[in-house]
C-alpha cells in the first residue's frame, strides 16, 4: 500500500456520510407537508377526537422518522452500526419510561383519590 | 415564593452557622482538617506540585486516584453518621432518648445514605474504572479525557456543598430520596433541600459525562485485534453499568430540577395542592434510583470476574453467558422500579407485573454466581484478600438477594415494606455486593497504582471485621424488621423488647469500625514498609490480563507500545503461549522494541474552574443569591467557550525519547530486584 | 488499487478517527438528552389535567402562532442542513451566511415563545397557577433553553469561522452543532403534536 502525500488533508475521502441536497429538500418538503396536515386537520377538526388524535400520532412518527433518517443521516454509517443500536435502545427505554409512568400513574390516580378511598373503605366495613 | 432578604447575600446570615454541640462539632472539626490540610501543603512549599501533578492532569490513573481519595474521606464521614445512628437507637430507649434529637437524627440518616451513595459508591467506582479501565482495553487514555476531568471535578463540587452544608446553614431531613411532600417548601423551608438538590444535580452531570465518555472509550479505544467478545469481563460490566448511566441519570436531573422548581419558583409538580402530584415524584425518582444500584453492582460483579478468574489459575467459566446475563441485566433494571413503591397503591396489575419481573432480574444474577463458582471448581485456589472479599460477597449477597426475591412478592413487601427487614436487605446488596466488590477491586489493584504490595494480614484483618461485624450489624435488622421495627426510628418503647438486637447492632458497627482502622493501618505500614514489598515484576499475583503486563506503578502512557491482541486473557496467553488460538505480539523485554511516538493530553485547570463556576452556582441557587448564579452560569459558559479557542492541548513524545523513557522505567525495576 | 487511489497520510488518518471518536460521543449526549425530554413528557402528560380552576390547554393554546413558530424551526432546520452541505464543500462563506439565516430563523422562533410565556405571565397563567402550566412552561420552557444554548454556539461558530475560517476543529464543532439542531427539531415535532395538537383537541 503506497503512501501518497494527500495534498488537501482536510477532506478525506474516507469521511462516513457523503452529504447531499437532495434528502435535506426531501425531508423539508415531506416535514412540512405533514406538519401541515396535522395541524390543518386539527384547526378545521377534520374528523371525530379519536381518529384525529391517531392521526396527529401517526404523522408525528412519520415525521420523526423522515426527520431522523434525512436531516440526521441514521442508518447511513458503516459498520459497526453503534449509533444506531444505542438509538433503538434509547428508544426502547424512553417508551417503557413513558408509557410506564402513564400506566403506573393513571393507576395510582384513579386509586388514591379521597372519594374512591372512601368507597373502598366502606366496602370493606371500615378497617 | 421566591423571597429576598438582600440583593447581596440572599438568604444567607450569621444564623446560617451552626450553634448546637453536635453539628457545630462536626463542622469546627471538618474546618480544623481543610485548614490543617492547607497549612500543611503551604508549609510543605506542596502547591504547584499539587497543582501541576495531580489537580490538572488529565491522566486517569491519577484522577482515578484523587477520585478514590474523595470516597474513601467521604467514606469516613458516613461511617461517623453511622455510628451516631447506632448509638442513637441502642440508647433511646423508653425514658431515654438517646444522643440526638429528631431533627439532628433526620438530618444525620439522610447525610448518611445520600454520602454512602453518591460519593462513596460512586466515586470508588468512577475511581477503579479511571485506574483500571484504559489499560485493560490496551488503551493510553479514556476517549475524553479533558471530559474525564470536568467529570471528577464535578463530583468534587458537590461533595463540597454537601460538606459545606454542614457548616453554612443545614442538610436536609428528608432521607437520601427527599420524598414530597416533606421535601417540599411548606414542610421543609430551610436550605437543607436545596443543598441536597444542587449537590446531587451538579454531582450527576459528572456521572453523566463519565458515561459518555466509557462508553466511548470501550467501543473506539481498544488495542488492535481486541474485538468485544475478547475484552476483560470488567470491561463489559462497565459498558453495561455505563448504558446505565447515560439513560437513567436524565431522569434524576429532570426530578430534582421538578423539585427545585418547586421550591424556588413556586412550580406545582409534587405539591400538596395547586395540582401538583407527589407519587410522581416518588415515579420518577426511582425509574433513576433501581438502574443507580445496578450502575453500582455491575462493575463490582466485572471485578469479581477478574479476582475469581486469577486467583482460581484458570480463565472465567462461560465467558459468553456472563455477556449476555449483563445485557438481560442492564434492559430489566429498566423494568423493576415499581417495587420500590408496591405499597403507594396501584392495583394488583401494576403489582404484579413489576413483581413478575423482579424475580426475572434475580436470574441472570444467579448464573454470574454460579458461573463465579464453576470458575473456582478444580482451579488452583488462593486465598488472597481479594479472593476474601470474594467469598464474603457470596454468603452475604446471596442471603440479601434471597431477602430481595421474597420482598418481590407484593404481598409480603405489604408487611415488609420500609421495615428493618428492608434495611438489611438493601444494606446486604451494596455493603456486601457493591463495597466489597470495590474493596476486592482495591487490594487486587493498588499494588498496580502504588508499585508495592499491601501488608496481607491486616488485609485479613480487615476483611473478617468488615465480614463478622457486618453480620452481627444486620442480622438483627432481619429479626426487628420482621416483629415490626420500621426504619429510621429515633425512639421506641421499651416493652418492645427490641433494645438487645439494637444493641447488638451497634457492636457490629463497631467492629466495622475497627475493619475500617485495619484498612487505614495497612494502609499506613505498607506504605512505610514499602520498600520491602515492591512489586518488582507489575505481575504479583500471576494476573491474565493486560494491565498486568506493564510495570508498577503504570508509567504515565501505560504501553510503550500498544500491545496487539488475539485471545482472551492475552497477558495470561503471553505467558503460556501455547494456550493461543494464533501467535500474540505483546513484546517480551528481551527482544527489540519497536517504538512510536506517544501523543497525550496536556494538563489543564479549565475542569477545575468549571465546576468552581458549578459549585458557586449552586450555591447560589441555595441561598437565592442571584448576582453569584449568573456570575456562576456566565463563569461556566465563558470558560468552555475559552477551552475551545485552545488549539494546544495535546503534546508528542518522539519514538525516541519514548525509548528511553522505557529503558529507565525497566532499568529502574530491575535496580530494585 | 482503484477503490484505495487517495490514501490518506497517517495524521489524516487519526484525525478521522479522532473526528468519528467525538460524533460517536455526541451522539451518546443527544441520546441522554432524549430521555430527559422523555421524562419531561411523561411529567406532562400525568399533569396535563391538573388545571386545578386554571386555564386548560384549549383555552391557551394558539394554534396559528404555535404554526408560525413551527415553520420557523422547521426551515432553520433545513438551512442548517445547507450549512453542512456548504461546509462539505469548504465553502465558508455560504458556511456562515446559511448559518446566519438559521440563527435569524432560530431567534425570531424563541422571540415569539418568549412573547407568548409573556402573554401568559401578565394575564395571571404563569408556571404558579397550576401543575398544568407547571408542567407546560417547564417542557417547551427547557427546549427553549436548548434553542438558547444552540444559538450561542451558533454565533460563536459564526464569529469564529470569519477569524480562523474552516480549520479541521471548527468543521468538527460545526457537524455537532448542525446535529444538536436537527435533534431541537425533531424534539419540537413530538411538543408541536403532543402538546399543542393534542391540547387542542381534548376541550
Amino acid at each position: 500500500m503506497s503512501q501518497s502525500i494527500n495534498k488537501s488533508p482536510v477532506i478525506s475521502k474516507h469521511e462516513d456520510e457523503r452529504l447531499s441536497l437532495k434528502p435535506y429538500v426531501y425531508g423539508y418538503i415531506i416535514s412540512l407537508v405533514l406538519t401541515a396536515t396535522a395541524y390543518l386537520s386539527v384547526r378545521h377538526h377534520a374528523a371525530s377526537t379519536t381518529v384525529l388524535v391517531g392521526l396527529v400520532v401517526i404523522l408525528a412518527l412519520t415525521q420523526f422518522i423522515v426527520q431522523v433518517f434525512y436531516f440526521l443521516h441514521l442508518g447511513k454509517e458503516t459498520k459497526p452500526r453503534w449509533k444506531l443500536y444505542i438509538f433503538f435502545l434509547m428508544v426502547s427505554i424512553v417508551l417503557i419510561i413513558v408509557f410506564g409512568s402513564i400506566w403506573i400513574i393513571n393507576n395510582l390516580n384513579s386509586r388514591m383519590t379521597i372519594p374512591q378511598q372512601i368507597q373502598y373503605l366502606n366496602s370493606q366495613d371500615g378497617l | 415564593m421566591i423571597y429576598f432578604s438582600s440583593i447581596l447575600l440572599g438568604k444567607l446570615s450569621l444564623s446560617a452557622i451552626p450553634s448546637d454541640p453536635i453539628t457545630a462539632g462536626g463542622a469546627l472539626s471538618m474546618v480544623l482538617i481543610a485548614i490543617f490540610a492547607f497549612v500543611a501543603i503551604t508549609y510543605f512549599k506542596k502547591w504547584k506540585w499539587l497543582w501541576r501533578n495531580w489537580l490538572t492532569s488529565l491522566d486517569p490513573k491519577k484522577i482515578g486516584v484523587m477520585y478514590i481519595t474523595v470516597a474513601v474521606v467521604m467514606l469516613l464521614r458516613g461511617f461517623a453518621d453511622v455510628l451516631l445512628l447506632r448509638t442513637q437507637q441502642a440508647t433511646s430507649v423508653g425514658a431515654s432518648h438517646g444522643i440526638l434529637d429528631a431533627n439532628h437524627f433526620q438530618q444525620i440518616f439522610t447525610a448518611h445514605g445520600t454520602i454512602m451513595i453518591f460519593f462513596v459508591a460512586m466515586g470508588i467506582m468512577f475511581g477503579l474504572i479511571n485506574l483500571i479501565l484504559p489499560v485493560q482495553l490496551g488503551a493510553r487514555d479514556v476517549a475524553f479525557p479533558f471530559l474525564n476531568s470536568i467529570s471528577f471535578w464535578l463530583f468534587t463540587a458537590g461533595m463540597l456543598l454537601i460538606n459545606f452544608s454542614l457548616v453554612v446553614g443545614q442538610f436536609s431531613a428528608a432521607g437520601w430520596l427527599a420524598y414530597p411532600p416533606l421535601s417540599e417548601l411548606h414542610f421543609s423551608p430551610g436550605v437543607g433541600v436545596d443543598y441536597w438538590i444542587w449537590s446531587l444535580q451538579i454531582a450527576g452531570v459528572g456521572s453523566l459525562l463519565s458515561g459518555i465518555n466509557f462508553i466511548a472509550t470501550i467501543l473506539k479505544e481498544r488495542a488492535p485485534g481486541m474485538t468485544l467478545m475478547k475484552m476483560p469481563m470488567f470491561a463489559w460490566s462497565v459498558l453495561g453499568s455505563m448504558s446505565l448511566v447515560i439513560f437513567a441519570f436524565p431522569i434524576l436531573t429532570v426530578t430534582l430540577t421538578l423539585l427545585a422548581l418547586d421550591r424556588t419558583f413556586g412550580m406545582h409538580f409534587f405539591t400538596a395542592s395547586g395540582g401538583g402530584n407527589m407519587m410522581m415524584y416518588v415515579n420518577l425518582i426511582w425509574a433513576w434510583g433501581h438502574p443507580e444500584v445496578y450502575i453500582l453492582i455491575l462493575p463490582a460483579f466485572g471485578i469479581f470476574s477478574e479476582v475469581v478468574a486469577t486467583f482460581s489459575r484458570k480463565s472465567l467459566f462461560g465467558y459468553t453467558s456472563m455477556v449476555v446475563a449483563i445485557w438481560a441485566i442492564v434492559i430489566l433494571s429498566f423494568t423493576v422500579w415499581l417495587h420500590h413503591f408496591f405499597t403507594m397503591g396501584a392495583g394488583s396489575d401494576v403489582n404484579a407485573f413489576f413483581g413478575i419481573m423482579t424475580m426475572i432480574i434475580a436470574i441472570p444474577t444467579g448464573v454470574k454466581i454460579f458461573n463465579w463458582l464453576f470458575t473456582m471448581y478444580q482451579g488452583r485456589i488462593r486465598l488472597n484478600t481479594p479472593m476474601m472479599w470474594f467469598l464474603g460477597f457470596v454468603v452475604l449477597f446471596t442471603i440479601g438477594g434471597m431477602a430481595g426475591v421474597l420482598m418481590a412478592v407484593p404481598p409480603v413487601d405489604f408487611q415488609l415494606h420500609n421495615s428493618l427487614f428492608l434495611v438489611a436487605h438493601f444494606h446486604m446488596m451494596i455493603v456486601g455486593g457493591v463495597l466489597f466488590g470495590y474493596f476486592a477491586g482495591l487490594s487486587y489493584w493498588l499494588p498496580k497504582v502504588l508499585g508495592f504490595k499491601l501488608k496481607e494480614n491486616l488485609g485479613r484483618y480487615a476483611f473478617w471485621c468488615w465480614f463478622l461485624g457486618f453480620t452481627l450489624a444486620f442480622t438483627p435488622l432481619y429479626i426487628l424488621g420482621l416483629m415490626g421495627a420500621t426504619r429510621r426510628l429515633n425512639h421506641y418503647d421499651a416493652s418492645t423488647g427490641w433494645q438487645p438486637l439494637f444493641i447488638t447492632a451497634g457492636i457490629g458497627a463497631l467492629i466495622i469500625g475497627a475493619g475500617l482502622c485495619f484498612q487505614i493501618l495497612q494502609l499506613i505500614i505498607s506504605i512505610k514498609d514499602r520498600k520491602q514489598n515492591l512489586d518488582k515484576t507489575g505481575d504479583p499475583w500471576n494476573g491474565r490480563t493486560l494491565e498486568w503486563s506493564i510495570l508498577s506503578p503504570m508509567p504515565f502512557y501505560n504501553f510503550a507500545v500498544i500491545p496487539t491482541v488475539a485471545d482472551r486473557d492475552p497477558f495470561w496467553i503471553s505467558k503460556h503461549p501455547k494456550a493461543s488460538s494464533q501467535a500474540l505480539e505483546i513484546v517480551k523485554p528481551t527482544q527489540a522494541i519497536k517504538y512510536s511516538d506517544i501523543t497525550l493530553p496536556k494538563n489543564s485547570g479549565a475542569g477545575l474552574i468549571i465546576a468552581g463556576f458549578a459549585f458557586l452556582f449552586g450555591f447560589a441557587m441555595i441561598w437565592h443569591i442571584v448576582w453569584l448564579g449568573v456570575v456562576g452560569l456566565l463563569g461556566v459558559i465563558v470558560t468552555i467557550i475559552i477551552r475551545s479557542t485552545n488549539d494546544d492541548t495535546e503534546y508528542t513524545i518522539p519514538a525516541s525519547e519514548v525509548e528511553i523513557i522505557d529503558n529507565k522505567f525497566r532499568s529502574q525495576t530491575k535496580a530494585r530486584a | 488499487m482503484a477503490e484505495n487511489t487517495l490514501v490518506v497520510n497517517e495524521k489524516v488518518q487519526l484525525e478521522y478517527d479522532g473526528d468519528n471518536k467525538v460524533f460517536l460521543g455526541f451522539w451518546i449526549y443527544i441520546m441522554t438528552d432524549c430521555v430527559l425530554f422523555a421524562s419531561l413528557f411523561a411529567v406532562y402528560a400525568v399533569l396535563h389535567g391538573n388545571t386545578f380552576g386554571g386555564p386548560s390547554a384549549s383555552e391557551i393554546f394558539n394554534l396559528p402562532y404555535v404554526m408560525i413558530e413551527t415553520l420557523l424551526l422547521l426551515t432553520s432546520s433545513f438551512t442548517c442542513g445547507l450549512a453542512m452541505i456548504s461546509l462539505q464543500n469548504r465553502q465558508a462563506a455560504k458556511v456562515r451566511l446559511f448559518f446566519i439565516i438559521t440563527f435569524i430563523l432560530g431567534l425570531s422562533f424563541l422571540v415569539m415563545e418568549i412573547k407568548e410565556f409573556h402573554h401568559l405571565t401578565t394575564i395571571g397563567d404563569s408556571w404558579t397557577r397550576s401543575g398544568f402550566l407547571s408542567s407546560y412552561f417547564t417542557l417547551v420552557g427547557t427546549h427553549g433553553l436548548h434553542i438558547s444554548v444552540g444559538l450561542i454556539w451558533m454565533a460563536v461558530m459564526i464569529f469564529r469561522i470569519k477569524k480562523t475560517k474552516l480549520t479541521h476543529a471548527n468543521i468538527r464543532r460545526m457537524k455537532m452543532l448542525a446535529l444538536f439542531w436537527h435533534f431541537l427539531d425533531v424534539i419540537w415535532i413530538f411538543i408541536f403534536s403532543l402538546v399543542y395538537l393534542f391540547g387542542v383537541l381534548n376541550k
